[in-house]
């Protein structure tokens, strides 16, 4: 007969290997756990958004930039610097970047369009955070291949209204 | 609507150079999720679109929601492909287009 501590171990051991995988399938989970007592769970908005941006393809990671602050004290205010790594030639440059929130009421937060003559693809705004939630940036290659970063932002005190 | 339209330019470029070119309006960026004190939803009125222009060819666009934060700031870059002026406009919800231009000085 099965020790019930065996049990326990392997059912962890399940969850973990499912959490593994989840996270593996959508990159907006990716630090879920550094959120502490907060559940991360991304809107239906979100989903929807993100659904009709990415489609079935499979973003790369690593090629967008996004600096954030970790902590953002007033989440009606919160600086913003996005930079993707391209030649911006007028065979490959980056043609859009939009900005995505996991928990505001309204997901899409903006979308940026650039063409060759940026020369650079960076570009820097202010955003409203209605609380601690993950914000996710997707950078659109001209060959239509998407590039994305996901960044957790802790908010202390709320955008309110968004 | 819109006011005191700014648009920030390095006070020199050279062209081929690569410039970043700082925006910023006053607007109060209304949610359309906030209520009055009596309790009425306050209309949602943002500005939706922002188009920057260099000699009339446009250079960068970009369409915000009501996530971007009250006083729009955007940054972008270009590279200079000769004398000219920009031509910034801002858009809101109301219809009222808000414009600035700024001559770029070369040397």
């Amino acid at each position: 007969m099965p020790d019930p501590i065996d049990i326990t171990i392997l059912s962890r051991r399940t969850f973990l290997a499912s959490a593994a995988a989840a996270a593996a399938l959508h990159p907006y989970f990716a630090r879920a756990e550094d959120a502490g007592p907060h559940a991360l769970a991304p809107s239906q908005k979100f989903k929807d958004d993100y659904e009709r941006l990415v489609g079935s393809a499979t973003p790369i990671e690593g090629k967008v930039t996004v600096d954030l602050p970790e902590t953002a004290e007033n989440g009606n205010f919160v600086p913003m610097t996005i930079a993707a790594d391209s030649p911006m030639t007028d065979a490959d440059y980056i043609k859009a970047i939009h900005i995505l929130s996991t928990e505001n009421p309204h997901a899409h937060v903006a979308t940026f369009f650039l063409t060759p003559v940026n020369a650079v693809a960076r570009v820097q705004t202010r955003i409203r955070l209605a609380k601690t939630q993950n914000v996710v940036v997707l950078a659109e290659q001209s060959d239509g291949r998407m590039l994305i970063s996901t960044t957790l932002v802790k908010v202390t005190i709320g955008g309110c209204g968004i | 609507m819109a006011a005191n339209p700014r648009i920030k330019l390095p006070d020199t470029a050279k062209p081929g150079e690569v410039i970043e070119i700082k925006t910023l309006v006053t607007h109060v960026m209304e949610t359309g999720n906030r209520r009055d004190k009596t309790g009425k939803p306050i209309p949602r009125n943002i500005i939706h679109t922002f188009v920057a222009k260099f000699e009339g060819k446009e250079v960068f666009r970009a369409e915000l929601g009501p996530g971007i934060s009250a006083n729009p700031y955007i940054a972008f870059c270009m590279r200079v492909p000769g004398p000219g002026a920009f031509e910034v406009a801002w858009t809101d919800d109301q219809g009222v287009t808000t414009t600035a231009t700024a001559p770029l000085k070369l040397v």
